[in-house]
Parts: structure tokens; C-alpha cells; sequence
């Protein structure tokens, strides 16, 4: 039977008729076609679908849409203001902290929620925190240096 | 533009659609009337496939339709390299069906199909198709399947084996061999890896209903080529009727050159439902059903006189193959391996003899290096090996036996010409960066705190700008490996690129923007590059073995120089002058000794809008194209330098350092670069530490997900120091003197690790990946050792 969400998402109210299984992540993509919010793997490992809800990182992919529910959501297309690029999506580009780009976007959520509990991360508390984050491309060396680039602009 | 030209790190222009979200990748797409397909997959190794029963999920809501291999005839998949065995006949080459018939050969084989309204309906209606299965006995190891008797992948391939190749001197090599001062052995297996790019694979197949036209987009690195092998060799569609879309694509690594199953499915299932099919790999298909790379095992001798110089080296090598023939399979271990064997030696006689044998598992190819890590991991660990018996330095023992800048261009006996390169100073430079003189010092201090430490040189090179077509073509390779590049200067000056080289993380969009900016001198914001699109491109033969630059850029710059051929005859007649005596620099047409000009949108105004013009000598517009066949492979080298610290007592170890120096000729951008080394050394530092795919003797699939197969985390890592050789030697055969960067790190990072991880512990030899509990179970036998 289908169940109806409602939940804010980057600033607008939403709603959708879903099936009570839908996971955050496939009501973010699929049902608000949303899709900076990637799903790179089906263990909760690479973090390439990691949003915001109530101000704390998290895996879209490991909660129901319905856990969600009334929620405050951010996703990557919500972090950018005006046209202009958040300071850590800056840090990012100005680093060259991404080359595919399809683990971008849950680095970028995740870097904020770290950077929010931690103004002036040292590299290896970057690296610890990058635990949920997989990237392929770029051997992790520029987001480490991206994300405290980024926290040093966001100060 | 300078800067925006060659040689400076410009930001790269492709960052802001992936920052903010905005990034297309094929998961993204969606089609009116789109259905979903579900692939069911072998849960055996091998079996025979009695009886497929669909009945009940035919019924289930949503399902469109159920296809099997009965229902789907097509070609086979194709390979698209033959290799010839020692006597000369042919490799064995069994079909390879989009969809199993009769048989499975590998966990993970397509079974059935099933396609329903929406994804979770296909899941549901798959959950309730059952396969009977009568298991057959399997081989899943290289071990297995050589042993005497093992049971057969294919029928037709006696002892697993596809084909028994060798290149070299064998006579020569014996020869030298009878007459050594010293040899030294080394049996060696390179591991076997999954790629694991981050975005799975999908594949989206449409068929247009009233033109009878196909379109397949795809997770990509080459959709000329998926529409050449699809097209001609599987479904039978004329390239006019096929499109192949590569849109964003995230990370390759060579596992999305080859033409798959999945492809074809969707394609031709898209033109009998007459509607679009969408499949999405989950990761844990991905394991099972992308390409792996490596899988070697490996026996090898190095010769050497009483100084320490090599004679001669032979190598016999078992390469897994899998249970079919993926693309480029078979040239892996033999084209891209043993011709890589004289590293940057002088080593006057070699070789090598490559078995090349089918078993029931995934499909073995390219993986980013592809038989060049191979080479490399084999020549600097016995080299390593070499230097231990004959006490000497690890770094003088290659220095000793490098060739010398006076010795290009240099034949190698394994059939390369080398053009250009300097391994002494990569070797320096690395040196110095690692301070390698004070190591003994870092060593007692690390002693002192009871840590092991240990430092390991690898000297590699690679042949990259794959590659001279005729070269291949006598090889055995099916199709020619030039690059095609479209140049569209439209009438207001700004300009299209159409390039068939594809970008899936390199940042082409920047790089060949830079090409451009530097040749026509135009802002970069005029300048559009296009790829991924066969709709689009004139022809492509895509992006792997570091060659987009190399060959794409190659061809990017023969036809920009078409351009200023054109727009100088153009400049010449508007400024009534003779065309020697038009320059073309900045942006502008320029005549010498005047203060005549003309801007290159000008120029390009009057080509589409020719009333003062020279009709009938030139045609108007500015579009031209070329083809650029390179004239010899790309050899990039260098020297990478790892210093390790282990714990013996728990058997972890940590990098303290990783210094990198590389010759890629000229940069055109120098912060990409250095990004594409730091991905491929975090991939070749993964083989070494990390990763590795494993098959149970049942053919079961114990590394599945990322529960079990260890992918590099950002705490595995140090930061890597990067730096580009102080005397590069440019490539002496392509327009740019480009070399390619992509595959580096991959190549050179496993040996430097794992010689350093064996000098710590005073071991000859350990394979990858060097887990703790190896390396704990070896510093406790040192330590037994030292105490005896």
C-alpha cells in the first residue's frame, strides 16, 4: 500500500505516494529527480548518497523515506546559493578534489557535517572521517587537502 | 591565452556541474515509457541449465516480458584480439552469448531477463523465476585448471588452455643463461583485483519507432567502439541505425572499455518491446559481472655477470582469462606484458612464454596499467631480489643497467623501440626527494622505537598512446587504434571540438579546451569540447592506455592546424596579401612588415559569410577533421621511492613516505596530472596492500561486496609526494611531445611498496597484498631467524 511522505528538502516542502520500503535515497532521486545523491554501492560503504537531515550527515541509502518523515533535508543540489559554489564546493575545484566527480557530492555533504562539529580538522582527522567515503580516482591526497582548505574559508 | 594554454594547472571547467549535483551520468537518464530490466544470475560456477521456470513470475504485476537465452540468438560477444600460439594456429576463441545457453560458466552469468514496469517489480517478479541446475565440476583458480585431468571450462580448449604464446630470443636467452655468474628466481602471483569504479555500470537501450533507430547510452570509455562491436558483431544493426551515448561517466580504469552483456540486452530487448530498457548494476553485480584485472602467476630468472649486469631474463606466466573472452583480453598478458620486459635495462636477451587459460570465473581484462604492472611488479622485484644477492645498492643495480640517453631511439629485444627517455634523472630526483642517503639514519631510529623500517625503488616504464595500427594489426588486433578529432569553428568565432577520446574523470573538458586555446589563441570560454556521442563524433576510438592525449590530442592538433590553413588563405585574401606572408599567432592573422590584421573571428565570420571571399579557390565555412594514427607507442618513465615502518608485533604497517618522479614528456596541465598519479598510485598501493578478488575452489565469489574486498580508505594513505622529472624528454613522435599519465601510478607504486615492505623485513620475496597477518607471520620468522 502507499504511504504519502512530506518532508522540506533544500527549503521546499515536498510530498510523494511511495511504497513504505522506498529508501531516502530512491525517494530523493527517483520520486524528486534529484539526482546529485549517487548510490555507489549496496552496503553502506562508499557514502556517494550521503545528505543532510536535520543538520547531521547520513546515508540516504540506509534509511527508509519514511524515517525521513517531517525531516529537514539537504542534498548536494541545496548547498550551492545563488549560483555561487559553497565555500567547500570552491575548496573542492580549487584543489582539484575530484575527477569523476561521482563520489562528489557525498564527499561534499560529508566534509560539511565534519567541518560543522569541527572547525579546524587536522589531515588525519580528515582521513579518519573519510572512513564512510570511497573515491577511486584521486587517491583521497586533494579532498583531504580540498576539505581543509574548505573549513579554513568557511571560518 | 597563455593562460589558459598548454602548461598551466587551469581549474578544470567539468568541477561545477559535479560540485553542485548537476552531473548526467547514465543512472540519471530516464526515457518516456521506460521499463526496468533485472538480470537473474548463475548462482554456479558451471552448470547445465535444465529447465528455466518463468511461469509464475510472468503473472506477477508489471512484468513486461522474460527473456532467456533461447529467446535472444544474436552474435556473440566479441574479443577483439588474436593471439597465435607458438606453433602458429589460432588462440581458441569460444562464443560468448549476451545470455547463457545451455550452460553457465562463471557465478554471475546471465541466466534470464526480466523486465517489468518498474525496478521493484522486475526484483520481485526475478525472486520468483527458478532456474534447475545440474552442477558440473569447476576450475576457479589458475592452479586448478592446469592440473592434469582438472575439468574443462570449454570442450574445445584441451588443458583450460586458450593459448601458448612467447616472444623473445629463446636461444639467445638459454645462451646467456649458460654462461651467468649468478641467476636468481623468482616465483611471483600478481593478484587478482576488481576495478570497482564508483559508478556502477547501466545501460539504457531505446528504439524509436519511427525511424527504426536505436540508442544505447552507456557507462562508456569508448561508444564508437561499443557501437562497432554491438552493431556488427552481435545485433546486426548498421552504425546508421545505432547510437551509442557515453554521457558522464564516473571512473573507468579500462573495467567500461569492453563491450558487455547488459549493452546488448537492453538494445535488443528496447527494439522487440519497442519501448526503452534501463539496467543499473547493483555493486555486487558489479563484482560479479564487470571485468577484473591481473590474475598472474608467474615463474621468472634473471642472468647477471660478476658487475651486477643483467644477461638475459626469461619468464613463464599463467594468465587467468576467465570463462570467456572479454575485448581485450587476450592482448593483456602478451602485447601490454612481455613486450615491457627490458624495462629500463639494457638486458640484451629476453623471454617470455604467456599461457593464457580459461577458468570459471568472471571475465579477466584491462585494468588500469593492463600487463604493464604486470612487467613491472616481476622485473623490479627480481631486480630487487638481484641486488640483495649480489650486495648491492637496489638503486645502483638499476643504475648500472639502465639505458643511456646516447643509446635512443633504443630496440629492446621484446619487439619496442624506445624513442626518448632518461632514467638517471627520475632516478636522482627521486632519490633526493626521499632523502635515500640518510635512510640507514631513519632506519636505527626507527630500530630504536622497535619499529622495522624499510625503503623499495621502482624504476618503470610503460608504452603508452595506444597505438600504431599497422603495428597491431600484424599483432592480431582486430581494429586500428587511431583518434579522430572534429574541429567546428562557428561564424562568431567560438569553436566546437568533437573528440573521439572520452573523458570519465580525466578532465578532457579542460585539457583539450587548453590544446586549443593555446593553437587559436581564443578565450577558453569559446571553446566546447564534445565527446561521449556517436551522434554527435565523427568516430572514436576512446579513451585507455593513457592514450587521449597522446592520440587524441594528436589529432585535436592536426586539425586545428587544418583550421589555420584554411583561415590563412581566408586572412590572405581579405587583407590582400599572399598567403606565405600571413602569420597566425594571439588570436590573429597578421601580415609581416604591416600593421595589417585580422582577428580569428573575423576570419571566421567571413567563412560563413563570404561576399568579399575567395569562392572559387576555397569553399566557405570553418569545419575540419582529422585522423591522427600514431607512429609509435608513448614510452613514459620514472622512479617511485616508498619508505614503510612496520610493527612487528601486530604486523601493521604504515607508509611514511611515497615520493613519485615521472617523465611524461609535456604537461599540458600540470595539477590534472599530478591528480591522475595520485589515483593510480592509490590503486597500485591497494594491489599491493589491500585488495584482492577471491574465488572459492567451488567458483564461489567470497570477495562480493564491500564487506569482504578491501577498497582503499583515506586513512590507508600518506600524503604522496608528486613531482614532474627536472629534464623531461618529450615524445619525439606526436605534435605535442605528450606521453600520457593516466596508468603511472598504478604501475610503479606496487613495487616500490612491496620492495621496501621486503626490505624491511629481510625477506626475498611476499605477494600481494602484504595484509598484516603476512607481514606479521614474516617479521616473526625474521625474528626467529635472527635469534638462531
Amino acid at each position: 500500500m502507499p504511504t504519502t511522505v512530506s518532508m522540506t528538502v533544500n527549503g521546499k516542502k515536498v510530498s510523494g505516494s511511495i511504497e513504505p520500503r522506498t529508501l531516502l535515497v530512491q525517494f530523493i532521486r527517483e520520486t524528486l529527480g534529484l539526482t546529485g545523491t549517487h548510490v555507489g554501492c549496496d552496503t553502506s560503504q562508499c557514502g556517494s548518497c550521503v545528505v543532510h537531515v536535520d543538520g547531521k550527515s547520513v546515508k540516504s541509502c540506509t534509511i527508509l523515506a519514511a524515517q525521513a518523515e517531517g525531516s529537514d533535508v539537504l542534498t548536494i543540489e541545496g548547498v550551492a546559493k545563488d549560483g555561487k559554489l559553497h565555500p567547500m564546493q570552491e575548496a573542492f575545484r580549487e584543489n582539484h578534489g575530484l575527477q569523476c566527480g561521482f563520489c562528489t557530492p557525498g564527499m561534499v555533504m560529508s566534509a560539511l557535517d565534519l567541518v560543522k562539529n569541527n572547525k579546524n580538522p587536522s589531515e588525519q582527522q580528515i582521513r579518519d572521517w573519510l572512513e564512510g567515503n570511497i573515491c577511486r580516482c584521486t587517491g583521497y591526497h586533494n579532498i583531504v587537502k580540498a576539505i581543509a582548505a574548505g573549513a579554513k574559508a568557511m571560518a | 591565452m597563455a593562460d589558459m594554454g598548454i602548461g598551466v594547472s587551469v581549474k578544470r571547467r567539468e568541477d561545477a556541474r559535479f560540485l553542485t549535483g548537476n552531473g548526467t551520468y547514465t543512472d540519471d537518464i530516464n526515457r518516456h515509457g521506460q521499463t526496468h530490466a533485472i538480470i537473474v544470475r548463475s548462482p554456479h560456477a558451471h552448470a547445465r541449465i535444465k529447465k528455466i521456470n518463468q511461469a509464475k513470475a510472468k503473472a506477477m504485476p508489471g512484468v513486461v516480458a522474460i527473456f532467456t537465452g533461447e529467446d535472444m540468438k544474436v552474435g556473440s560477444l566479441p574479443c577483439g584480439w588474436l593471439i597465435k600460439n607458438q606453433d602458429g594456429s589460432n588462440m581458441v576463441e569460444p562464443g560468448h552469448p549476451p545470455i547463457a545457453q545451455g550452460k553457465v560458466r562463471h557465478v554471475g552469468d546471465p541466466v534470464v531477463v526480466v523486465v517489468a514496469e518498474t525496478r521493484q517489480q522486475a526484483l520481485e517478479a526475478a525472486e520468483a523465476v527458478t532456474v534447475d541446475y545440474e552442477v558440473l565440476p569447476s576450475v576457479s583458480s589458475l592452479k586448478a585448471a592446469t592440473k592434469a585431468g582438472a575439468p574443462l571450462v570449454w570442450d574445445e580448449a584441451k588443458g583450460n588452455i586458450c593459448y601458448d604464446w612467447a616472444l623473445g630470443d629463446k636461444a639467445a636467452v638459454d645462451a646467456a643463461f649458460a654462461g651467468a655468474h649468478k641467476i636468481v628466481k623468482i616465483d611471483l602471483v600478481n593478484n587478482r583485483l576488481i576495478p570497482n569504479a564508483m559508478e556502477p555500470r547501466a545501460a539504457i537501450g531505446d528504439f524509436d519507432k519511427a525511424t527504426g533507430d536505436y540508442t544505447l547510452y552507456t557507462t562508456s570509455q569508448n561508444p564508437h567502439v561499443i557501437r562497432l562491436l554491438m552493431g556488427a558483431f552481435v545485433l546486426s544493426i548498421p552504425e546508421s541505425k545505432l547510437r551509442v551515448v557515453a554521457p558522464d561517466v564516473g571512473g573507468g580504469f579500462g573495467s567500461k572499455i569492453y563491450h558487455y552483456a547488459e549493452e546488448a540486452i537492453v538494445t535488443w530487448g528496447a527494439g522487440q518491446l519497442k519501448r526503452p530498457i534501463k539496467w543499473t548494476a547493483e555493486r555486487s553485480e558489479s563484482f560479479m559481472s564487470d571485468a577484473h584485472g591481473r590474475d598472474h602467476v608467474t615463474h621468472a630468472e634473471l642472468a647477471l655477470d660478476k658487475d651486477g649486469k643483467f644477461l638475459a631474463l626469461k619468464a613463464e606466466t599463467l594468465a587467468n582469462m576467465g570463462a570467456y573472452l572479454s575485448t581485450f583480453a587476450t592482448c593483456v598478458p602478451t602485447y601490454l606484458h612481455a613486450t615491457l620486459l627490458a624495462g629500463v635495462y639494457t638486458t640484451p636477451a629476453i623471454w617470455c612464454n604467456v599461457k593464457a587459460v580459461f577458468t570459471n570465473t568472471v571475465p579477466v581484462d584491462a585494468y588500469r596499467g593492463a600487463g604493464r604492472p604486470e612487467a613491472t611488479f616481476l622485473l623490479e622485484r627480481i631486480v630487487d631480489i638481484a641486488a640483495r644477492e649480489m650486495k648491492m645498492d637496489p638503486a645502483e643495480i638499476r643504475r648500472k643497467n639502465f639505458i643511456q640517453t646516447s643509446q635512443f631511439p633504443y630496440q629492446t629485444p621484446v619487439a619496442l623501440q624506445y624513442d626518448t627517455g632518461n632514467y638517471d634523472a627520475t632516478l636522482d630526483m627521486a632519490l633526493k626527494m626521499i632523502d635515500y642517503k640518510g635512510f640507514a639514519g631513519r632506519k636505527a631510529a626507527a630500530a630504536a622505537k622497535g619499529k622495522l623500517r624499510g625503503i623499495g625503488v621502482s624504476c618503470y616504464i610503460e608504452a603508452c598512446g595506444i597505438a600504431p595500427s599497422a603495428v597491431v594489426g600484424s599483432l592480431g588486433a582486430r581494429a586500428g587504434l587511431y583518434e579522430c578529432a572534429n574541429v567546428r569553428v562557428h561564424p562568431t568565432g567560438s569553436v566546437s571540438i568533437f573528440t573521439g577520446s572520452h573523458s570519465h574523470g580525466q578532465g578532457h573538458e579542460t585539457t583539450f579546451a587548453q590544446v586549443v586555446a593555446e593553437k587559436l589563441g581564443i578565450p577558453s570560454e569559446q571553446i566546447e569540447i564534445v565527446h561521449g556521442d556517436t551522434a554527435k563524433v565523427p568516430f572514436g576510438m576512446g579513451t585507455y592506455g593513457s592514450r587521449s592525449i597522446a592520440v587524441g590530442g594528436a589529432a585535436l592538433v592536426k586539425a586545428l592546424d587544418k583550421i589555420i590553413l584554411k583561415g590563412r588563405k581566408i586572412a590572405a585574401h581579405l587583407m590582400e596579401a599572399s598567403e606565405k606572408d600571413v602569420e597566425f599567432k594571439d588570436g590573429k592573422f597578421t601580415v609581416a612588415g604591416t600593421d595589417k590584421a585580422k582577428t580569428f573571428g573575423e576570419v571566421a565570420l567571413t567563412a560563413y559569410v563570404p561576399h568579399n571571399y575567395p569562392i572559387t579557390e576555397l569553399e566557405p565555412g570553418l569545419e575540419e577533421q582529422a585522423f591522427y594514427d600514431p607512429l609509435n607507442f608513448t614510452y613514459p618513465s620514472g622512479c617511485y621511492i616508498a619508505e614503510v615502518e612496520i610493527d612487528k608485533d601486530t604486523g601493521t604497517l604504515e607508509i611514511m613516505r611515497f615520493v613519485a618522479s615521472d617523465d611524461f614528456g609535456k604537461i599540458i596541465n600540470p595539477m590534472i596530472v599530478e591528480g591522475q598519479v595520485h589515483g593510480g598510485i592509490a590503486q597500485g598501493l591497494g594491489q599491493a596492500l589491500l585488495e584482492s578478488c577471491v574465488y572459492d575452489k567451488d567458483g564461489q565469489l567470497l570477495t562480493g561486496s564491500y564487506n569482504d574486498y578491501c577498497m582503499p580508505r583515506a586513512d590507508d594513505f600518506p600524503n604522496f609526494d608528486v613531482q614532474h622529472t627536472d629534464k623531461p624528454t618529450p615524445c619525439t613522435h606526436n605534435p605535442l611531445g605528450v606521453k600520457g599519465c593516466g596508468e603511472a601510478g598504478a604501475i610503479g607504486a606496487p613495487p616500490a611498496v612491496m620492495n621496501a615492505i621486503c626490505n624491511a623485513l629481510g625477506v626475498v620475496h611476499m605477494d600481494m597484498p602484504a595484509t598484516p597477518e603476512k607481514i606479521w607471520r614474516a617479521a616473526n620468522a625474521h625474528m626467529a631467524r635472527a635469534a638462531e
